[in-house]
C-alpha cells in the first residue's frame, strides 16, 4: 500500500485556490478570463427546464385516448396559463359540456393517445452561480461555467454543515482550547463568520444565529448537539444543503477537541478579513472537505500551475492522532517501524511511533493518524 | 477465450479487481492437477483525480504481484505478455470493476411488489445499486415522480410492467414520465441515457414511440412473462452489455482496460453473486453469502424453496457499513440495540462522537480492545439488518395465486413469503474487512452467529482476502479453476455452528450431542443459553476434518429433521471449530436483564475465546 495514512487536511497561508462554477444544465456564463470577481458576483446563469404535471384529460372527459386529441383546445408546445381551458368535451346540449383545464402556467410538453395523459411544462427556473470567492476568473467553460482562483490563506475542516457564505473574520475566543459560549456571541457579529476554540456549544450556536452571524469555524462539536440543532441524526457524511441560516465548520471532530493550534493562529492572523466558507462535506469517492478560504486583500496576476506533490509520512512530521485512545493529540514521529505490530486490539497493522507535545511516546496505528500539512 | 479451444488449456490467470479505493490482482496458476491461488498484490485504484486512469492501479498491483512471484507478467510496454510460457506471461487477464461507485440504476415497473420487484431483483442480481423503484402504485404523485427520476441521474434504467397479452396503459404511462423527465446519465453528456424495456411485449412499439429520441432504448424479452415466472436472464444480459458498452466506457482509463481483459469486465457484485451460485450449483447446497464494506452491504443467498431449482437473489443495503455508513447502522439500529453486544458500560455522548469520528475518518482502525469490541457490536447490528432487508426481499413470487387443497388448511404459507429458511441453510460465508481481517477467527464466527442466527446445522467461512469478484468472473471462463481456488485458497473455513431452533425455560436441557472427534469423543448435555466450543481443525490439504455426531434435540427442539428428532451427521471443522449455540431461535439477548445480560455475554465470550483477557 502506498500510503498507508490519511492525507492530512490542509492549513495553510499561501495557497493557491482554485474553485469550478459549474451549471447544472448548459447556460450562459457572463464573465470572461482575467475578470476580477467578489463572492456575491453572478458568474453564469441559466434555466432549468420547468416541472412537469401530469394530467388525465381523457378521465376527466370521460373520453377515450384515442379520442383526446380532437377534444384538445391547446396542442403540443402551446403556452398555458393556469386556469385557461385545454380541452373541451362537447355534447349536444352545451350544458353538459365539459371541460380540462391547466393546473399551471407553462406550456402542453405532450398528449398521449394510448394513455389519455397530458404533460404540463411550468416555466423555466431560474439558476444562477455565484463567484463564492473574491478572486480572478482564470478559466471559462463555454456554455457551463469557469474556474474561479485566488492567492491567500486556506484550511480544510473534517465536517461541517451549511453552503457557501462568506463574512468579516472574528476571533471570539482567547485562545484554541476556549470552549466558544453564547455570552461569547455579541450582537455586532452579525454578517461575520466567528472563530472559536476547542467547540461550540448548542447554546452559542442558536445565539450566533440569532445574531445573524454567516458562519463559525470551530475545533469541536458535540454529536448530540447536532443531531438536536438538525432535528435528525447524520448516517452517512454527505452535507452542505442544510438551511440552517449558518455555516459551520469544524476543524478537529466530534466532540471537545482543541484547534488545532496552527489553524487557530493562521485564523487569528486574519482576524477581521474577509473569510469565504463552506460546510459542505462528503465522504465518499470523490471527498468534499469543508473549508476557510481568505483571499488576499490585493491579487495580483494569477499563473495556473499544476497540482503541487504530496509528500509521505517521514520521521519528524507533524501529525495528529485520529482515533482513541489518543484521539485529538498533535505530536511529531519519531519513528517508524515497518514489521508489523500487534495491537492491544490483537490486530496487526503497521504503526508509527509519535512523540506528543508534551514530551511523551506512544505506538500508534499509521491509519490513525492524519499529517498535518502545510 | 478466442485464444484458448478448451478452458483446460488456461494454466496461468490474473485477475484483478477495481475496488473504489483499492485494486486487487490475484495469479492463479495450474500446478500438481490443480488450480491453486499463488499470490496476491494490490494498490491503490487511479479512477480519480490526479490520475483518472483505471489502469494505472491495475498496473501496480500487478506489478506487486510480479516482485512477490518472480513471474514476469506485463512487457516493458506495461502489456500483458501472453500466453504463457515458463514463468514468463499469462494465458488470460479478467477483471471485474466497482470504481466510480459501480453500477447505479433506476428501475420502473407497474405493481410495486410484482414486475417492479422483478426489475428490482434482476438489477440486483446483475451487481447494480438500485436507487429507487418507481410504480404507479408507489404512493408518489406522477409529478414527484418526474422530479425524482429528473434528480437521480442512474447510470441506465430498467423498465418493466405488465405480464405479457396484459393490459398496456400503465407500462406506458411510465414511459412517458421517463420521457417528461428526460433523465440525463450520471458520467458524461455526450450520450444518450440507456434504458432497457423488459415489459409486456404488447406495449413494446408504443414505449418506443414514447422514448424516441429521448434515451437510448433497449428492448429485450418481458421479465415477468407470466404472473407465475421471471425470465431475468435477458433482462441482466442485457445491463452488462450496457454496463461495458456505457458505463465503464465513460469511466477514465477503462476503455484501454476493456481491451486488455479476456472476459468482459463484470460489475463487482454481480461476480461475487456469480460465484455464490456456482458453489452452491457445484454442492448442491443452500447458501448465504454477505459482504459488508465501508459503505455498504451486499447479502447474496440461494435456497431451494422448491425442491432442486435454486433461487438466487442479492440485496444491497446501501447505508449500512463500517466506515462511511457506520453512523448510519448506529441511527438505524439504535444506541440499545448496538450496546446489548457490549459487555461493560459506555458513556452514550462519548460513544456517538466516536461513532461520528470514525464516520468523518473512514480508514482508522481500532486499537485498543475496548474499541474493537464495540466496533464489533456494530457489524453484528448492521449485519442483522442487511439480513432482515434480505429475507424480506427474498420471496417467492407475489400475486401468484396458489391452489390449495384441503391438506394445506393448516399451512398458513401465502405468495411472497421470503424462501430464506434457516433451518435448511447449508453454509453461510462473510467477506469485507470487519469479518475477513479480525484478530481472531473466532470473533468472525460469533458476528455471524449473532448477526444471522443460523438453525440447526450450518458450515460457516470467512472469504480471506475478498477474491470471490475476480473467481465469478473466472467462473464464466474457467469454472473449475474458479471452484478449485474457491474451495482451497479463498474460503478460511471456520467450522460448523449447531444450534437447535425452538425455545424452553431458562436451564432446561436444548440437547443431547456425542461428538467423534480426532482427539476422543465427546459427550454431554447442552443446555439453554449455553454455548460450547470443540476443536475441530483443518486437515494438511487445507480443507475441513470431519467428525461423525449423533445429536438428539429435546422434544421443542429442532435440527432440521422435525421437532425432538435425532440425527446422525457428519460435521465439518475448520480454524474454529464446531459451536454448539445453546440459545434457541427465535433468540433475543435484549429480554435478558442487565446483569444477566453482561454475565452471558462474558461466559460465551470466554468459551468461545473471543477476546484476551475475559
Amino acid at each position: 500500500m502506498g500510503h498507508a495514512y490519511t492525507p492530512g487536511l490542509k492549513v495553510t497561508n499561501n495557497y493557491l485556490i482554485k474553485k469550478d462554477r459549474i451549471l447544472p444544465l448548459k447556460g450562459e456564463v457572463k464573465v470572461k478570463v482575467g475578470d476580477k470577481v467578489q463572492p456575491d458576483d453572478v458568474v453564469a446563469e441559466t434555466h432549468l427546464p420547468g416541472n412537469v404535471v401530469p394530467l388525465n384529460v381523457a378521465n376527466i372527459l370521460g373520453l377515450p385516448p384515442e379520442d383526446l386529441e380532437m377534444a384538445m383546445s391547446k396542442k403540443e408546445g402551446e403556452a398555458i396559463t393556469e386556469g385557461e381551458q385545454i380541452a373541451l368535451k362537447k355534447s349536444f346540449i352545451r350544458y353538459f359540456n365539459k371541460a380540462c383545464n391547466a393546473t399551471i402556467d407553462g406550456r402542453i410538453e405532450s398528449i398521449s393517445h394510448i394513455t389519455g395523459q397530458v404533460l404540463q411544462r411550468g416555466k423555466p427556473v431560474p439558476v444562477q452561480v455565484k463567484a463564492y470567492l473574491r478572486g480572478e476568473i482564470v478559466e471559462v467553460i463555454p456554455g457551463e461555467g469557469v474556474v474561479v482562483a485566488c492567492h491567500g490563506a486556506f484550511v480544510q475542516g473534517i465536517f461541517g454543515i451549511g453552503g457557501e457564505t462568506y463574512g468579516k473574520l472574528r476571533i471570539a475566543v482567547s485562545d484554541n482550547s476556549t470552549v466558544l459560549t453564547d455570552d461569547l456571541i455579541t450582537d455586532d457579529m452579525a454578517g461575520q463568520v466567528i472563530v472559536g476554540g476547542s467547540l461550540v456549544t448548542a447554546d452559542a450556536l442558536e445565539k450566533a444565529i440569532k445574531v445573524k452571524a454567516r458562519g463559525i469555524v470551530v475545533g469541536g462539536f458535540d454529536d448530540k448537539d447536532l443531531r438536536d440543532f438538525l432535528g435528525y441524526d447524520i448516517g452517512v457524511a454527505i452535507t452542505g444543503s442544510e438551511d440552517k441560516g449558518i455555516t459551520l465548520v469544524v476543524s478537529e471532530g466530534f466532540g471537545k477537541i482543541d484547534m488545532a493550534g496552527k489553524t487557530f493562529d493562521l485564523l487569528k492572523s486574519h482576524d477581521g478579513q474577509m473569510a469565504c466558507i463552506n460546510g459542505a462535506t462528503q465522504i465518499r469517492a470523490g471527498v468534499i472537505r469543508p473549508e476557510v478560504v481568505i483571499p488576499r486583500a490585493e491579487q495580483e496576476h494569477i499563473e495556473v500551475t499544476g497540482p503541487t506533490e504530496v509528500m509521505g509520512l517521514a520521521t519528524g512530521s507533524p501529525i495528529r492522532v485520529i482515533r482513541h485512545p489518543y484521539f485529538g493529540r498533535l505530536g511529531k514521529v519519531t519513528d517508524l517501524p515497518s514489521p508489523l505490530h500487534t495491537l492491544e486490539s490483537e490486530s496487526k497493522a503497521r504503526v508509527l511511533e509519535v512523540e506528543f507535545e508534551d514530551g511523551s511516546k506512544a505506538i500508534v496505528p499509521r491509519a490513525n493518524v492524519e499529517m498535518i500539512e502545510n | 477465450m478466442a485464444k484458448f479451444d478448451k478452458p483446460e488449456d488456461i494454466k496461468v490467470i490474473v485477475a484483478t479487481d477495481c475496488g473504489s479505493t483499492t485494486t486487487k490482482a490475484i495469479l492463479i496458476e495450474f500446478t500438481n492437477g490443480e488450480y491453486r491461488l499463488v499470490s496476491r498484490g494490490e494498490a491503490p485504484t487511479t479512477v480519480e483525480a490526479p490520475f483518472e486512469d483505471v489502469t494505472m492501479g491495475v498496473l501496480n498491483a500487478v506489478a506487486e504481484l510480479e516482485e512477490l512471484t518472480g513471474r514476469k507478467i506485463l512487457d516493458k510496454n506495461s502489456k500483458f505478455i501472453s500466453p504463457a510460457n515458463g514463468k514468463i506471461g499469462t494465458d488470460i487477464y479478467i477483471s471485474t470493476s466497482s470504481a466510480g461507485g459501480g453500477l447505479q440504476m433506476m428501475v420502473a415497473g407497474v405493481v410495486r411488489s410484482m414486475t417492479a420487484e422483478s426489475a428490482e431483483r434482476a438489477a440486483l442480481g446483475a451487481g447494480a445499486i438500485v436507487m429507487d423503484v418507481i410504480a404507479s402504485n408507489d404512493k408518489r404523485l406522477p409529478h414527484e415522480q418526474i422530479e425524482r427520476i429528473r434528480h437521480l441521474r442512474p447510470d441506465m434504467i430498467l423498465l418493466s410492467g405488465g405480464i405479457d397479452g396484459g393490459t398496456t396503459t400503465h407500462v406506458v404511462e411510465l414511459a412517458e414520465l421517463i420521457s417528461a423527465a428526460d433523465p440525463r446519465p450520471r458520467l458524461g453528456s455526450s450520450y444518450q441515457l440507456p434504458v432497457i424495456y423488459a415489459g409486456n411485449k404488447d406495449a413494446a412499439e408504443a414505449v418506443a414511440k414514447t422514448l424516441e429520441d429521448k434515451v437510448d432504448l433497449k428492448t429485450v424479452d418481458n421479465l415477468r412473462p407470466v404472473l407465475e415466472r421471471e425470465n431475468l436472464g435477458p433482462a441482466r444480459e442485457e445491463i452488462h452489455e450496457l454496463f461495458m458498452e456505457h458505463v465503464m466506457a465513460q469511466a477514465p482509463g477503462y476503455k484501454k482496460l476493456m481491451s486488455w481483459t479476456d472476459a468482459p469486465i463484470m460489475p463487482t457484485p454481480g461476480a461475487v453473486g456469480l460465484i455464490i451460485q456456482t458453489i452452491a450449483d457445484q454442492y448442491n447446497i443452500e447458501a448465504i453469502g454477505v459482504d459488508i464494506g465501508g459503505a455498504t452491504t451486499d447479502v447474496f443467498s440461494v435456497f431451494r424453496p422448491e425442491g432442486n431449482k435454486p433461487v438466487f437473489n442479492r440485496t444491497v443495503s446501501a447505508n449500512l457499513g463500517m466506515s462511511y455508513s457506520i453512523s448510519n447502522v448506529f441511527v438505524e439500529a439504535t444506541v440499545p440495540m448496538v450496546m446489548r453486544w457490549v459487555p461493560f458500560e459506555m458513556d452514550e455522548r462519548d460513544l456517538r462522537n466516536r461513532v461520528k469520528n470514525k464516520m468523518v475518518r473512514p480508514t482508522t482502525i481500532p486499537q485498543s480492545l475496548e474499541e474493537l469490541i464495540f466496533e464489533q457490536a456494530i457489524a453484528k447490528e448492521a449485519l442483522r439488518l442487511a439480513f432482515i432487508q434480505h429475507k424480506s426481499f427474498a420471496t417467492s413470487l407475489k400475486g401468484v395465486q396458489q391452489q390449495r387443497t384441503i391438506a394445506d388448511a393448516f399451512d398458513q404459507k401465502s405468495s411472497g413469503d421470503s424462501i430464506v429458511n434457516m433451518l435448511s441453510l447449508d453454509m453461510l460465508i462473510g467477506s469485507g474487512g470487519v469479518l475477513s481481517h479480525a484478530p481472531r477467527r473466532q470473533q468472525a464466527a460469533f458476528m455471524m452467529i449473532d448477526a444471522f442466527l443460523p438453525e440447526g446445522i450450518t458450515r460457516l467461512a470467512v472469504d480471506s482476502i475478498f477474491m470471490m469478484p475476480q473467481l465469478g468472473v473466472l467462473a464464466e471462463v474457467q469454472p473449475k479453476a474458479a471452484t478449485e481456488v474457491f474451495e482451497k485458497d479463498c474460503l478460511i473455513h471456520l467450522g460448523t455452528c449447531i444450534c437447535p431452533s425452538g425455545k424452553s425455560k431458562k436451564g432446561g436441557p436444548v440437547m443431547k450431542y456425542s461428538i467423534e472427534l480426532p482427539d476422543g469423543a465427546k459427550t454431554g448435555t447442552l443446555n439453554h443459553l449455553e454455548m460450547k466450543k470443540f476443536k475441530l481443525g483443518l486437515g494438511d490439504d487445507g480443507l475441513p476434518l470431519k467428525a461423525r455426531a449423533v445429536l438428539e434435540p429435546e422434544k421443542q427442539y429442532d435440527l432440521g429433521a422435525g421437532k425432538g428428532v435425532k440425527v446422525d451427521v457428519e460435521l465439518n471443522g475448520g480454524v474454529v471449530g464446531i459451536i454448539l449455540d445453546g440459545r434457541g431461535r427465535p433468540f433475543d439477548l435484549s429480554t435478558l436483564g442487565e446483569k444477566e445480560r453482561v454475565s452471558y455475554l462474558k461466559e460465551w465470550m470466554k468459551e468461545l475465546d473471543i477476546y484476551p483477557g475475559m
